[in-house]
């Protein structure tokens, strides 16, 4: 069977359809009304601005690292350590917030600068780690992200503890200066946004105009004859790797500086891993990250709430996502249910 | 046992791998299969030994037609196929990996089975120990104990595809004497696929020769050489009269170049090559050749020498630093080394230029694209992706990829795969470069090629180099005499 060529562009959906039937079996087997589960997780949002705004402030960090993913999936790079790119920028951003006085425009230019090379530092060590040690991505990137959540709570626990004394779950509230401005009442930052559209942007010229980009995805595709055709590899991977971390730490700081307003533990909460998920639901597809995101943010948003209004349990938005990437995996390619691509043949 | 081909055809794709190849095999004989690289050797005894079907076409076993769908079914009728590369499980002990391949109840007796793979140890003068693990054992090794393996399941028929690449010459008397001892005492029958002359001297009664898919004859040995190579590489060409070129100044000189690599070691390499020539590296495949290239490319590093490239010293050089100094490389395999599957053909383009900007033009990149695939007539658009070409296509893709103004052009099989015709258009392509004082260096299993297209040949035997010959002053059967490793 021929697949059409529109069909094939919206194929994406139907994983998403998939997975929406499975949570409904799901609901009708714990005994809940779907439509109204469904109607509290996706639609209720959208008429409560505080709720819209919560889910937000969610999507731009979530954005932030699937969008510096995106670029190093193009390098052929698993870059597991995107989690703790993102904490190493939290970090960054709260050692200025917790040890400089200035202006808040001058603070706020100094965190999210340190915060991206603190995520860039990161993803380099890993990319390093790779071309030179040959330790594969993804085992540097776990070993790095473990390393960076111990390095988040001695922080928190040490040097910078609150002054009536240590414990683990965070530093002292940051400076008024040092937060970014948010938006009403709540924890949503216009200026990480318009930061979130620039990458957006950024990211869309490198990877289809800029000859990075092509180096990348020749690397991505066969690093065998990218090398034999002039691309270095090493150089190409620790700067993609460096990308990647530098837009994961911006979300860190984005994290600690309108999220919190503090260095808690557990500061990513599972963002960097949550955005591999969204890059691949978006089936590397750049025009669709920041919805496929935008409807993650929706979901873990709306079953927090469903767990208030019904006695659901929150985990289901988890499981929902979970479940759409399994989806998405199993049969995300329409040539695996026997579909055949439309494809004109020169011959 | 008494075996026959009968009408055996086995086409991949346009390529004729076996057309139409009837022989028929006597017990008690060593027979001997001949022809050079891709001359279809290895597909009729794959076919054979029920690792692949023929298309169309009978095999007979005693008269009686069979069908095999496994190796292990063609193993139970008696036909025992020793590989090239022995495929056992290297971690196992040989105990199972021997149990692996027969043994198929539920308990495994190894006191029966060490005797019964001892008896066949001592009987064939072989040196193997049996408790030893797999990948401790030389390739010679592993292959008694694959041949055991033949014998205690029983095989009637074995069939040797290159036996002795990569053995050592005790190990290659004790294969040979063994083979005997099965042959002429035991009524067993042998076949001996070999592109080496005077293994097939020494060890077969008769020999079949195929040349590109066809049996084109066959002979009682011994026989003299040239029967032989006459058959194997066809009439001498007549050799089209080729523009006489001015050489330039050395492009490519190398200097006592030593290299070791984990299958082989090339050593003493002195040569010194002149802008605009065309030199061919004949040998047999493995025999140093595409070390050779990848070593001047700077794909490998020499364990000593020189690889001087117009005057400058690029022994130590990477390979992207020799590439930007304007020595190309082409690897044999298009879609592994040299393409990229999912580009385009533009994306591919941009990616070999010298010099590139920032941002891309994709306009711009498209139409130098696509004035490029004009000139190199590849059928294809600027957006088609590498692996949508035919290829014929590919191959010149990766010729169009060829940057102006090269130093040195170093070759793998340049024109495998491509027909006549085609072959010839690379080659003017290829010839119009020394105008820019370009060398070019390439190895190809066609000894017609080799013969044609050189200036001058490097002969390589085991890693050797062993003659350099202008090319007008040797004859094909000359020529294969010399690859064969014979004066």
């Amino acid at each position: 069977m021929i697949l059409p060529r529109w069909a094939e562009r919206f194929w994406p959906v139907v994983p998403i359809i998939g997975a929406l039937l499975f949570i409904i079996a799901l609901l009708f087997l714990f005994g809940a009304d779907p439509l109204e589960s469904l109607n509290i997780m996706f639609l209720k949002p959208f008429e409560n601005q505080a709720k819209m705004l919560s889910v937000m402030a969610f999507w731009v960090p979530l954005t932030l690292c699937a969008l510096g993913l995106l670029v190093t999936f193009t390098g052929g790079l698993w870059n597991i350590g995107v989690e703790g790119q993102m904490i190493l920028g939290s970090l960054g951003a709260s050692w200025i917030a917790l040890t400089v006085d200035a202006p808040a425009f001058v603070l706020i230019f100094l965190e999210i600068i340190v915060a991206m090379l603190a995520g860039a530092l990161w993803g380099a060590l890993t990319g390093f780690l790779k071309t030179h040690g040959k330790v594969h991505e993804i085992f540097g990137g776990l070993a790095l992200n473990n390393l960076a959540s111990m390095l988040s709570l001695y922080l928190i626990a040490g040097p910078w503890q609150p002054p009536e004394g240590g414990s683990f779950r965070g530093t002292p509230p940051f400076q008024e200066a040092a937060l970014l401005p948010r938006f009403a009442e709540s924890r949503f930052s216009p200026i990480s946004f318009v930061l979130t559209i620039l990458a957006i942007g950024l990211v869309f010229f490198a990877l289809n105009n800029s000859f990075w980009g092509l180096k990348l995805k020749a690397l991505g595709k066969n690093a065998r004859s990218a090398f034999l055709l002039g691309v270095s590899s090493e150089r190409e991977t620790i700067y993609a790797m460096m990308f990647c971390g530098a837009l994961a730490g911006l979300g860190g700081a984005v994290r600690v500086l309108s999220w919190f307003d503090s260095l808690r533990q557990n500061i990513s909460g599972g963002i960097g891993y949550l955005a591999i998920l969204v890059v691949m639901l978006a089936a590397y597809r750049l025009l669709l990250v920041p919805f496929i995101s935008f409807f993650f943010s929706l979901v873990l948003n709306g079953s927090l709430t469903l767990q208030l209004k019904t006695q659901l349990h929150s985990s289901l938005g988890g499981i929902l996502t979970g479940v759409m990437v399994l989806f998405i995996l199993l049969f995300g390619e329409a040539s695996k249910l026997g579909f055949r691509k439309e494809v004109e043949k020169d011959e | 046992m008494h075996v026959e081909l009968k009408e055996i055809r086995k086409y991949f794709g346009e390529v004729k791998a076996n057309d139409n190849i009837s022989v028929s095999l006597e017990p008690g004989k060593i027979y001997g299969l001949l022809g050079e690289n891709g001359a279809g050797k290895s597909t009729l005894m794959k076919i054979l030994s029920g690792y692949q079907p023929q298309d169309s076409g009978e095999i007979l076993l005693d008269h009686k037609a069979v069908d095999f769908p496994s190796p292990a079914a063609a193993l139970g009728a008696g036909l025992g196929m020793l590989y090239q590369d022995p495929l056992d499980i290297p971690p196992f002990s040989i105990i199972d990996n021997y149990l692996l391949g027969r043994d198929n109840r539920l308990s495994l007796d190894y006191r029966t089975v060490i005797a019964e793979m001892n008896e066949i140890i001592t009987r064939y003068g072989f040196e193997a120990d049996i408790h030893a693990h797999i990948d401790t054992l030389s390739l010679g090794e592993r292959q008694q104990l694959e041949l055991v393996r033949l014998l205690a399941g029983g095989a009637q028929v074995f069939i040797l595809d290159e036996p002795t690449t990569g053995i050592s010459v005790e190990q290659k008397d004790v294969l040979f004497s063994s083979m005997r001892k099965l042959a002429h005492e035991e009524g067993k029958t042998i076949i001996l696929v070999s592109h080496k002359l005077d293994e097939v001297q020494e060890l077969c009664d008769h020999a079949f020769v195929l040349r590109r898919g066809k049996l084109v004859g066959q002979s009682t040995i011994p026989c003299p050489n040239e029967k032989l190579v006459e058959m194997m590489f066809g009439q001498v060409p007549t050799r089209r009269e080729r523009l006489p070129f001015d050489l330039g100044n050395p492009a490519l000189e190398l200097i006592n170049v030593n290299i070791s690599t984990y299958r082989l070691n090339v050593s003493n390499i002195n040569l010194q090559i002149f802008a605009g020539e065309v030199i061919g590296l004949a040998g047999l495949e493995g025999s140093g050749q595409g070390i050779l290239l990848r070593t001047i490319a700077g794909l490998i590093q020499p364990e000593s020498g020189q690889v001087v490239v117009s005057g400058q010293d690029l022994t130590k050089s990477s390979y992207h630093k020799s590439r930007n100094f304007g020595v190309a490389y082409c690897a044999a395999g298009r879609l592994e080394e040299g393409l990229v599957s999912k580009l385009s053909l533009t994306e591919h383009m941009l990616l070999a230029e010298p010099t590139h900007t920032f941002m891309i033009d994709w306009p711009a990149a498209r139409e130098r694209t696509n004035s490029r695939i004009e000139q190199y007539q590849v059928v294809g658009q600027p957006e088609s992706t590498a692996d949508q070409l035919s290829g014929g296509n590919q191959q010149r893709l990766l010729f169009a990829l060829l940057n102006p103004g090269l130093k040195v052009i170093l070759l793998e099989h340049p024109t495998r795969g491509l027909d006549v015709r085609s072959m010839d258009w690379i080659w003017e392509q290829m010839y119009a470069r020394r105008e820019d004082g370009t060398a070019l260096v390439f190895m190809s299993a066609d000894l017609d090629e080799i013969l044609e297209r050189s200036d001058r040949i490097a002969v390589f035997s085991g890693g050797v180099m062993s003659r350099v010959v202008n090319a007008s002053e040797v004859s094909v059967d000359q020529l294969g005499h010399m690859i064969g490793g014979q004066a």
